[in-house]
């Protein structure tokens, strides 16, 4: 990819919906009402397709958030407008607090994330147990403006605060047979509802499990987060700490990791051993190769104009990281291994 | 009881009242929060699964007619399937409209690559047909052919079920609870589905 250098001055960050597009939106939806006769229903004032999203009764996150330092490295800021904050932590996808995307936002507030610790195991030298919160304490995070798409073909752009995972990997001294590294996410029925029942949780099993081949984890790009927009990550998000894998379909994001594992052999997925067919190990985002229900050439930008705040736009190679990563598989087929 | 004319027609108006609040609904439901920051999704499948309803209504309404001696109900057949069409056009509309924006290539590529796609777009061909054959003036016309047409419905039924059922990501209760209510209202007319083979 190409990253293109702007200047600080110039940067656009934590932009609301641009107010052209949420007053036609308001124009749309009361056209709707009107058309529709509905009169007869009392709309609350200012109702528009976000109105839950710019209105009270939504917390933009959850109320334990802390403001973290961190640094801007120039590498990792694009010239991209990242999608609204309150967009970005009300639209989520994490099946332990239901499938619907306003589940983890409304469900997942209850979230015990302090203490919270990390094995670290596996095929490595050094084991240890990370205990996240004294460690962040020592870390110095970077802010990453990342490109977010996910394999339901819709994207946004996150400002992610964290640490590369190469780090961590290092410290505990990976052995020569340490060729991939698996990723756990709690597993705690009595705080994740959709681990209590199946209906809720999407019939996947549970813990939620990712893996990464080694070179993938070591790569610069890929980042152990602990934050957005400049605050700690709100439980629905994946707090205390998750993966960002921004070349890979999201679901390559696990949340609110409890192990990582360092192992020889290709480590087991939660999505592709629900959906192999649909759903593969490498999950490298690719506007060649479809999702067998729907085309991966473009998506659908959320909170971007539109009629319905989603902008249609062309997929990029490795999401706009071919850069980077492209050399990660050169000689794979991405057909086979998609 | 009996259903007279004016029975029939109060009836009528409750079933045009009833079928249009899902749709009424909306401009609520958008206002009250009950859509995320990418409702298209979610509304494509609120008008879907209105059109699913409202077809099985349609093939409850024979069975009910002959279980209580109402004859006069099937009279509001009608009415309850041109509803069933007008929230699968509103659905086709809105996955036109709104999610592929007009993409035509893609569109068509979509149609025809994907599976589910494909059994959708051939059930809203079978509801539209029905639509607009379903005036008295093509049942006239039709004569005996009007029936052999109109029963395209009852294959048109697990064909939804299964459009539905494989675009979900996961769960399969849900899919499974409207096959099987399809299946069984299906199972009621086996003599008249099997007819053609004996």
């Amino acid at each position: 990819m190409h990253i293109k250098v702007r200047k600080k001055s110039a940067l656009k960050e934590h932009q609301v919906t641009p107010e052209g597009v949420y007053r036609q939106r308001r124009r749309i939806i009361q056209g709707l009402g009107l058309g529709l006769g509905a009169a007869a229903f009392s709309l609350p004032a200012g109702a528009n397709v976000l109105g839950n999203l710019l209105g009270k009764n939504e917390a933009a996150a959850s109320s334990n958030q802390m403001p973290l330092t961190f640094d801007r490295p120039e590498a990792y800021r694009p010239a991209l407008t990242p999608t609204a904050e309150k967009v970005a932590t009300s639209y989520n996808n994490f099946y332990e607090f239901g499938t619907d995307k306003s589940d983890p936002l409304r469900y997942a507030q209850g979230l015990k994330t302090r203490p919270w610790t990390i094995e670290i195991d596996g095929e490595v030298d050094k084991p240890q147990t990370l205990d996240v919160w004294a460690w962040l304490e020592k870390q110095r995070l970077e802010e990453r403006i990342y490109r977010h798409r996910c394999v339901e073909a819709w994207s946004m752009v996150i400002p992610w605060l964290g640490v590369p995972l190469a780090g961590i990997i290092k410290a505990a001294n990976p052995t020569s047979r340490a060729k991939y590294v698996a990723f756990e996410t709690l597993y705690d029925p009595e705080q994740m509802r959709g681990q209590a029942s199946r209906y809720i949780g999407g019939g996947i099993d549970y813990p939620y499990v990712e893996g990464l081949r080694i070179d993938e984890a070591m790569n610069p790009l890929s980042l152990l987060v602990v934050g957005m927009y400049g605050k700690t990550l709100p439980n629905q998000n994946g707090a205390p700490v998750r993966l960002v894998v921004p070349w890979k379909y999201g679901f390559k994001g696990i949340k609110s990791i409890v192990r990582i594992t360092l192992t020889e052999r290709q480590p087991p997925c939660t999505w592709n051993q629900l959906a192999s067919y649909e759903y593969g190990f490498y999950a490298n985002v690719n506007p060649n190769v479809d999702h067998p229900r729907w085309s991966q050439a473009s998506e659908r930008v959320i909170g971007e104009g539109g009629l319905f705040g989603s902008q249609r736009q062309p997929t990029l190679m490795f999401n706009g990281y071919e850069e980077e990563v492209a050399s990660l598989y050169a000689g794979m087929d991405l057909r086979k291994f998609y | 009881m009996r259903i007279d004319a004016s029975a029939l027609r109060r009836l009528r108006v409750l079933v045009h009242g009833l079928a249009v609040l899902p749709l009424l609904w909306l401009p609520w439901g958008f206002a009250a929060g009950h859509f995320s920051a990418d409702p298209v999704p979610e509304l494509l499948h609120y008008l879907g699964i209105w059109a699913l309803r409202l077809l099985l209504l349609t093939l409850c309404i024979s069975p009910l007619a002959k279980r209580f001696r109402l004859g006069p109900l099937v009279r509001l057949r009608r009415a309850v399937g041109l509803w069933c069409f007008a929230y699968a056009s509103l659905h086709l509309l809105a996955w036109v409209l709104l999610d592929l924006q007009l993409a035509w290539g893609l569109i068509g590529e979509e149609i025809v690559k994907r599976g589910f796609i494909t059994l959708g777009m051939a059930a809203w061909g079978v509801l539209l047909l029905l639509a607009i054959t379903s005036t008295q003036g093509w049942q006239r016309r039709l004569g005996a052919h009007w029936q052999r047409l109109h029963n395209w419905i009852y294959p048109t039924v697990p064909v939804v079920c299964v459009h539905f059922w494989w675009s979900v990501k996961s769960g399969w209760i849900e899919p499974l609870a409207y096959l099987l209510a399809g299946l069984f209202l299906l199972l009621l007319r086996r003599d008249k589905l099997t007819r053609p083979w004996r």
